[in-house]
């Protein structure tokens, strides 16, 4: 009954350099390299190895809690009108979004590579908050470096980092915020490159970071082509995820990426509007450029000094994406459009009031392009939209922003 | 022709029986007129190759100093073409010392790697070292270089192993760049005994002078590389002393400050003879 799937062309990339087309490959500096290559190898064998693949599963199974449910949004598909709306539940993971599929993945990589200590990045907390439950569960020591403004926003996930027994190390060089954050981190491996792992939260950075971190999150992709084969009996015509560095874009996408009948939407953050300038929308507003590790587009000025993001969503502040969206975005395979704010804002208090499901502020950016597709669509169309994380961290943020005191 | 330039020096100085002192500085720290005369007094205060920071908002190497220097520029406007701006100005002064731009990839890549390559030589630019380039990224960028005579200069790390150290050497020219410790710049201090014998290894592959830099602060340790390496780089101490003459509320006295330190860090490199002629 179910096609099998096409021969995936678009699994070829990236090419052993890294590269997605023009973008990837590994931008880092000379004291890195051996690391990097060393990590590239270590993960080729991880990937061949049943062992550890079934390590992974069995922790996705009774740790995070996989698979994720694939549930249809009636009430919102009644609200809109058209389209079946269908979400990938990775809200519901433990530790609350999609992050810890990649966490998990890295660790026991490290593991395995007999690194004893951890460090990451976080803007939101997300990862953060990740990367320390894990660190715990396997009993590693884990550095987060988080910028010192995110630090100041996202409080109840810095004190969950810490009850989870991970320093956290406000960043207060550059601006205060997950880039530098990440170059912060980038600075401890570089000093510390004997016994340090640099788990990186999203599908950027130099290679292999892109495509291994893509390998983790295809769980989500993967589960959702086979659920809604299962529920429909049919290919959705429409994905739809939140990008900021594009983790749980890509995981949902890549699955997909043969067949072509499904279009590929991405949404990215246009903060206070794309116009105004203060966004974090890297493919609409950007061009490519290299930073920490990859070639990508990226927001900056004239003189190529990269430009600060800016989004109510802390986990999509950030300046750049994940190489592979850049090729998907040249090529034409995905489509990339943003919402605002105040559109996010707008589709979080719906999401709540309708499904009785409070989404993160960042799938509340895919949320906001949802009703336009589904009615697009019309009644007869199918559209899966990744809820990758739940909102709890967020509600101090949106009752600010609705001007309402806790 | 502007190679030459980093040749004729070394061959001046390995005929001197002596190290070269290697002044770094960050263009436009802390504003373009102090840099600017910053520059320019640095080879009489005993610089022998100056190497010039073009800022970067995201300098994913740097220590503190740099990266406190890089946004004190960014501040006062510094470009990449401001820094090829001062470069010129300089050149045309002083012929003879090397000029070796430093910095990320992005402003180079965002200018385009030839009108970059030929902007920089015609403002009597030498030599480039790129920090997040590797020579697995740096054939587009090599080819510009040669193209108008402008040295590619890599590093060279203390995990750039037996097996990575061809890669690293192909189609650098000038000089190699050893960086002495696994770290960010001018936070751990480099080891002069530790730094011997990955001089003579990486002198022996490339056959080009070794330069050694990233954690040297003080004279005593500049003169201690110098007796073992071709050249002392010393780039965040006098950062430093920008940093510690705004802080004291003394912005006259920044460009004294900084050449006063290039002078005892110079005279040190020059005392610590021990090579023959």
């Amino acid at each position: 009954m179910n096609a099998p799937a096409k021969p995936n062309d678009w699994s070829a990339h990236p090419d052993e350099r890294g590269r997605f087309g023009d973008f990837g490959g590994r931008y880092v500096p000379e004291t890195l390299m051996p690391l990097v290559l060393e990590l590239g190898q270590a993960y080729a064998a991880a990937k061949a190895d049943p062992a550890y693949q079934a390590e992974l599963t069995a922790f996705h199974k009774d740790y995070t809690g996989r698979p994720s449910p694939l549930y249809l949004a009636e009430r919102l598909t009644e609200h809109f009108g058209g389209a079946r709306i269908w979400f990938k539940r990775d809200e519901l993971n433990h530790t609350g979004s999609h992050k810890i599929n990649n966490a998990l993945g890295q660790i026991l990589l490290a593991m395995r590579m007999g690194k004893t200590r951890i460090i990451a990045e976080t803007g939101a907390g997300q990862h953060g908050v990740a990367t320390a439950t894990v660190c715990a569960r396997f009993g590693l020591p884990c550095v987060v470096y988080m910028g010192a403004l995110d630090v100041e926003r996202q409080k109840p996930n810095v004190f969950r980092m810490n009850l989870l027994g991970a320093e956290v190390r406000p960043v207060t060089s550059g601006t205060g915020t997950l880039k530098d954050a990440m170059n912060e981190a980038m600075r401890d491996w570089v000093t510390n490159v004997a016994d340090t792992y640099y788990l990186i939260g999203t599908a950027a950075g130099p290679h292999p970071y892109p495509a291994m971190v893509r390998d983790f999150q295809s769980v989500i992709g993967t589960e959702a082509r086979a659920q809604i084969l299962e529920a429909e009996g049919r290919l959705p015509d429409a994905l739809v995820a939140c990008i900021g560095g594009g983790s749980n874009a890509i995981g949902l996408f890549h699955p997909f990426l043969a067949d072509e009948s499904v279009r590929l939407i991405g949404v990215e953050a246009a903060g206070h509007g794309i116009e105004t300038g203060m966004h974090a929308a890297s493919l609409t507003g950007g061009r490519p450029g290299v930073l920490h590790g990859n070639k990508t587009y990226l927001l900056q000025d004239d003189d190529g000094q990269i430009i600060d993001a800016h989004s109510i969503s802390a986990g999509l502040d950030y300046p750049g994406i994940g190489p592979e969206h850049s090729f998907l975005h040249e090529s034409g395979r995905a489509q990339y459009l943003s919402a605002t704010d105040d559109e996010a804002l707008a589709a979080f208090k719906l999401c709540a009031e309708l499904e009785g499901i409070i989404p993160a502020l960042e799938p509340a950016h895919a949320l906001a392009r949802v009703g336009d597709l589904a009615r697009d669509l019309g009644k007869d169309g199918i559209i899966v939209m990744n809820m990758c994380g739940r909102g709890d961290k967020d509600i101090f943020t949106v009752a600010e922003a609705l001007g309402r005191k806790l | 022709m502007t190679k030459d330039r980093i040749d004729r020096r070394f061959a001046a100085l390995a005929a001197e029986g002596r190290a070269a002192f290697v002044a770094y500085m960050v263009a436009g720290d802390p504003g373009l007129e102090i840099s600017q005369a910053i520059l320019e007094g640095l080879p009489a205060a005993g610089a022998d190759l100056i190497e010039v920071g073009f800022p970067f908002s995201d300098p994913m190497a740097e220590g503190p100093s740099i990266q406190l220097g890089s946004q004190r520029a960014l501040k006062a406007g510094m470009t990449l073409q401001g820094t090829l701006d001062m470069v010129a100005a300089f050149r045309a002064k002083d012929q003879d010392t090397p000029i070796i731009l430093m910095g990320y990839l992005n402003p180079v890549l965002n200018r385009g790697f030839d009108r970059f390559a030929a902007d920089a030589a015609a403002a009597g630019v030498d030599g480039l070292i790129v920090v997040d380039c590797p020579p697995e990224e740096s054939d587009p960028l090599a080819d510009a270089l040669d193209a108008n005579g402008v040295a590619l200069i890599r590093l060279a790390t203390p995990t750039t192993d037996d097996k990575r150290l061809p890669a690293v050497m192909r189609r650098t020219s000038g000089f190699i760049y050893y960086v002495s410790v696994a770290g960010v710049t001018g936070v751990k201090e480099a080891d002069a005994g530790a730094v011997a014998q990955p001089v003579q290894r990486l002198r022996a592959a490339s056959g080009l002078p070794v330069a050694v830099g990233f954690g040297i602060r003080t004279p005593e340790r500049a003169a201690e590389v110098a007796r073992v390496a071709d050249a002392a780089v010393v780039g965040s101490a006098l950062v430093d002393e920008i940093a510690g003459a705004l802080e004291a509320g003394t912005n006259e006295n920044v460009t004294e400050r900084v050449l006063s330190k290039a002078s005892a860090l110079a005279k040190a490199v020059r005392s610590a003879r021990v090579r023959d002629a």
